[in-house]
């Protein structure tokens, strides 16, 4: 071997691992900026404070590689536009809006900072930079209602809605087949309080239901006031959201509470990677952890966790879906035909009650 | 021992250094609250009040977010003065909305020159309708003002989300609670590019010079003054309450209609749930810090709005928790609102008063009482 | 089971914190002094008070330092107003912004945290009476402190000697001062007990009703309370009676969804504020009753110098 020869591809072997290492160190020394922007406040003990500890996982997880930031109370007015705006200018190339109001505006802000990544949860409009994503709630609802169905000696079970959009239709239909599974006598009563949060009118639409016969009630609105309700009345209820049983050992069975530090991990390692891609539509539930069930009460007998576990067991591994068929809309009108699937459409535009709920979806 | 005693006439060297007096009462307590969270007070009052300007978009958003506050606000100077409570200028903004959105929507992408215009006529005059209702209430039937404007608020944005929600959604949407986008004629143009400015600050600027000129050099706007400040010696010579509650309340719910379609025809380009962080009440202490003068209320409205700003900046910038933005801006109003007293009284020291006759008076007063 | 009794109890409970913010309010209001801060001392007293009780495992004095609480803000509110002058109604939208930002930012660490509710009272024989013990004897003491708060109210305000200096001072208090009444001290003492009534009125929100804090749960309860004085003509037995039309309404369009009532609920739940207006309008039809009962002299700044 000649020497010189050695010694030359020695140096350039050296050379090429150097200039191979640069991009690893260029990205050591500087964290990806990731922003969230909140609806609430991350004290909400609900929907925004799941956030910000998936957010908290997050940081935990990545340490320094990435560093993050966040902005409470921003309304789904004019002004989101300008935080994004802002935010993208400041040098945050990953950002996740937490809320659905926030779909326009992300699309116009998009559009002007090409290389920031945007995820938006519960949206539906997607582009080269923006992802949406949501958890599969129904299937949590679905298992809320397996319990109720198994728990309820009335029969009756009450929901109370915040707006009568999509998802919040989903869930309350969810909980509906799911309790009619195990026990088809059950009837549904909801009551819309047209806001996310006030727990006064939230308390007084819980006291109505148990009133009028609900036992069992869940909610898709933000505070525990209906678990409080429950506790005092002897019934019982389902939080959202977050574990809302210091409000109401008793009373609260279980609940769909979300995790989102897998996905925000998740996608912050695409980012960090390369390997993330726009025009994405996630939808994570129970298998993949996103939506986790809240503990369940000491009071649930055995036989009825064994169903419970069962059909748990059973959405994770894709045997058994909410939404399949034969499904038909409380006036009688089917939505599903036997052994089909709900196709993507109706799903998404879901604003039909199935068979047992009460009243009509309100126009 | 100090003694506030009225002065003759208003100061006016006060009337400009007061601003100046609450600034700095403001910069003290800040750099105290702010070393008190651990928190470096430079950098905090550069991203309140320097950063949100230090750039062409954030001037823009600027005069963006000082569109709606002014409009309201010098409709409710003139509605204050003129003695007329109006708390639901946020709901006649809803209501303008609903009306001007709803004939954008009609318009659908017709690209007809008609629709603009027709769309700020109809936001101008829904506005006015809802304020009509108080109006109405309180000549005719002596139904107090306060109550029934801030009802209608709630009203109104029920009436707004049963729109979204039905009859207005987009058929396209996948059934969101939003109608569909506005057409490009039925958009407002952006006059600086680079920004979402729209011809509503014009439109705003130019009330105000408007409001101005009524007020100052019209005999119907010394009427409304009158009218306002003693209605006994109004109605004597014949200044008719009624009219004047009529016109305060009518120009106060046109102006805040117009701010109600400029917002949705502007940044936002559809009919949604949320279109505005309360404008409608935030506008009432505009008028207020612009001592209900349309001059005043310009720049009430440009310091509302860079603490709005601001309020956010601080929390992108240092992680400031938005509570504070609240707390500041309450204190910095609170200043505001207390320099004030400069201009009317001024501070007497007061030494130990020799008798005379003043007391011997209350006494003969109290026996025969 | 009869959903009767139930709806009706919770009216009860929905109506308490607004009677107590409204008389406080009707008291600040009659003196002449307009306070739109009530929804920042709601939210103050409603953290102070959870505050409080959670520290001290005692729900009295939960409710005592909310009133300390409110207290506090509102001598902020008078010492702005009657000492120096500024304009009540920008003072009092700026103590509602202020007060929500404190509010949430002394709560930062308290929101999702439990709390002992404030328990219903038990009388031996009469709560356990089928229907009448339910409807009457089954509250929590803030309840039945309410209707006292109310009576001793009524009786301030239309028997007592400093009750009529207050309303005296509502009406022309420069007619007042000149004879010797203490305009100012007297305003000072109206203000601080509307404060202390907004701030047990935030704490009935976090120690009864929803027991838990969280940023803004007032949710414009402080504006309806505004709301109320206003519909009961600033005489404290209407405003009791808009609170409970008002909860009653409310609690009713909620019953009428259950039922699954084909109107829109946006429509259903216009019923509360549209019913206020309607009663209101027939109320002050007559022109005597508005006239003589807005105090004259209300909102405007008092100057014994002037």
């Amino acid at each position: 071997m000649n020497p010189s020869r050695t010694l030359k591809s020695l140096r350039l072997g050296v050379a090429t691992g150097l200039i191979a290492m640069l991009p690893a160190v260029t990205f050591a020394a500087e964290p990806l900026k990731v922003a969230f922007v909140y609806l609430g406040p991350r004290g909400d003990g609900g929907w925004t404070q799941q956030h910000d500890m998936g957010r908290l996982g997050l940081e935990k997880a990545m340490g320094d590689k990435i560093k993050t930031t966040f902005v409470e109370n921003v309304p789904e007015t004019a002004d989101s536009e300008r935080v994004f705006r802002q935010l993208a200018s400041d040098g945050y190339k990953l950002i996740f809006a937490t809320s659905f109001g926030y779909m326009e505006p992300l699309q116009k802000v998009a559009k002007l900072f090409p290389d920031v990544k945007f995820e938006h949860v519960n949206g539906f409009k997607t582009a080269k930079n923006i992802v949406v994503y949501e958890p599969r709630f129904e299937e949590g609802f679905y298992l809320i209602g397996t319990i109720a169905g198994q728990m309820t000696k009335s029969n009756t079970l009450g929901f109370i809605g915040s707006f009568p959009i999509p998802s919040v239709i989903r869930n309350i239909d969810s909980m509906t087949l799911g309790a009619q599974a195990v026990n088809p006598k059950v009837k549904t009563k909801a009551i819309w309080v047209n806001t996310w949060y006030d727990p006064g009118k939230e308390r007084q639409a819980a006291d109505t239901l148990i009133a009028q016969g609900a036992d069992n009630v869940a909610q898709n609105t933000d505070s525990p006031a209906s678990i409080q309700a429950a506790q005092e009345k002897g019934t019982y209820a389902f939080s959202i959201d977050a574990d809302m049983s210091s409000f109401g050992k008793k009373a609260q069975l279980s609940g769909t509470t979300e995790d989102w530090s897998g996905y925000y991990i998740a996608e912050t390692k695409k980012v960090l990677d390369g390997t993330w891609t726009g025009e994405r539509h996630t939808r994570w539930g129970l298998k993949e952890g996103m939506v986790v069930m809240a503990p369940l009460n000491p009071a649930i007998p055995p036989e009825a966790v064994k169903v419970f576990e069962d059909k748990k067991a059973k959405l994770i591994s894709g045997e058994l879906k909410p939404f399949a068929g034969p499904i038909k809309d409380n006036t009688g009108k089917e939505l599903v035909a036997a052994g089909a699937q709900m196709d993507d459409k109706t799903f998404n535009s879901l604003s039909s009650y199935v068979e047992g709920i009460d009243g009509s979806v309100p126009k | 021992m100090f003694r506030l005693e009225r002065r003759a006439t208003p100061s006016s060297t006060m009337s400009i250094v007061s601003p100046l007096l609450a600034a700095s009462a403001m910069l003290i307590t800040g750099f105290l609250l702010f070393s008190f969270l651990g928190k470096d007070p430079i950098e905090a009052f550069y991203l309140f009040f320097i950063k949100p300007l230090s750039s062409t978009y954030g001037i823009g958003e600027l005069l963006l977010k000082t569109t709606p506050l002014l409009l309201c606000g010098l409709g409710l100077a003139l509605g204050f003065r003129a003695n007329v409570w109006n708390i639901g200028a946020e709901g006649q903004l809803t209501m303008g909305a609903i009306a001007g959105g709803g004939v954008a929507l009609w318009f659908g992408e017709s690209d007809s020159s008609l629709a603009m215009p027709l769309m700020l006529l109809a936001g101008i005059l829904g506005g006015m309708a809802w304020a009509a209702i108080p109006a109405f209430l309180r000549t005719r039937f002596n139904t107090n003002e306060i109550l029934v404007t801030l009802m209608l608020v709630y009203i109104s944005q029920l009436v707004l989300s049963w729109l979204v929600h039905g009859p207005w959604r987009d058929p396209q949407g996948q059934n969101y609670p939003q109608s569909q986008g506005f057409g490009d004629a039925e958009t407002m143009d952006v006059l600086i590019s680079g920004t979402r400015v729209t011809w509503g600050i014009v439109y705003a600027l130019g009330l105000a010079i408007i409001a101005w000129v009524f007020s100052q050099k019209t005999f119907a706007g010394f009427r409304m003054q009158v009218a306002g400040l003693a209605p006994a010696a109004a109605a004597y010579a014949g200044f008719s309450e009624k009219r004047n509650i009529w016109i305060a309340l009518l120009l106060c719910g046109g102006a805040a209609g117009l701010a109600g379609i400029c917002e949705v025809a502007g940044p936002i380009g559809r009919m949604q749930q949320e279109i505005s962080p309360g404008y409608g009440f935030a506008a009432i202490i505009v008028a207020w810090i612009g001592r209900l003068h349309p001059i005043g209320v310009i720049f009430g409205a440009l310091l509302m709005s860079l603490l709005y700003l601001g309020g956010e900046s601080a929390q992108m910038g240092m992680g400031l928790p938005s509570a504070i933005t609240g707390l500041f801006q309450g204190l910095l109003l609170f200043y505001l609102l207390a320099a004030d007293l400069f201009i009317t009284f001024r501070l007497k020291r007061v030494v130990a008063a020799p008798e005379n006759k003043t007391p011997q008076m209350a006494t003969k007063l109290e026996k025969a009482a | 089971m009869n959903p009767l009794v139930p709806m009706i109890a919770s009216t009860v409970v929905a109506a308490t914190p607004l009677i107590y913010a409204a008389l406080g309010e009707t008291v600040v209001e009659r003196s002449g002094v307009l306070n739109l801060g009530i929804e920042g001392m709601m939210l103050i007293g409603a953290v102070s008070g959870f505050a409080a009780t959670r520290a001290s495992g005692s729900d009295t004095v939960g409710f005592l330092a909310a009133a300390s609480a409110g207290m506090a803000l509102s001598l902020v509110f008078g010492f702005l107003t009657l000492n120096l002058q500024t304009n009540q109604v920008a003072t009092g939208l700026a103590l509602t912004l202020f007060g929500i930002g404190l509010s949430a930012f002394v709560g930062h660490d308290l929101a999702g945290l439990p709390v002992d509710r404030l328990e219903p009272i038990h009388i031996p024989l009469l709560t356990a009476i089928p229907v009448v013990g339910d409807l009457l004897f089954h509250y929590d003491i803030m309840v039945y402190l309410s209707v006292v708060l109310y009576l001793a109210v009524l009786w301030f305000l239309s028997k007592s000697r400093m009750g009529l200096t207050l309303r005296a001072i509502g009406e022309s208090p420069h007619v007042a001062h000149a004879i010797g009444k203490p305009v100012l001290t007297t305003r000072y003492l109206a203000v601080l007990f509307g404060g202390a009534m907004a701030g047990i009125a935030g704490a009935y929100l976090s120690l009864v009703q929803t027991p838990m804090w969280v940023e803004g749960m007032s949710a414009g309860k402080g504006w309806i309370a505004l709301a109320l004085v206003v519909f009961g003509t600033w005489k404290p037995t209407r405003v009791v009676i808009g609170a409970y039309l008002f909860g009653g309404v409310t609690q009713f369009q909620l019953f009428a969804q259950g039922f699954g009532l084909p109107v829109p609920t946006e429509f259903l739940s216009m019923l509360p504020y549209a019913a206020t207006i309607i009663v209101l309008v027939i109320i002050c039809r007559d022109p005597k009753t508005i006239l003589l009962n807005q105090p004259a002299s209300l909102g405007h700044s008092f100057h014994s110098a002037a």
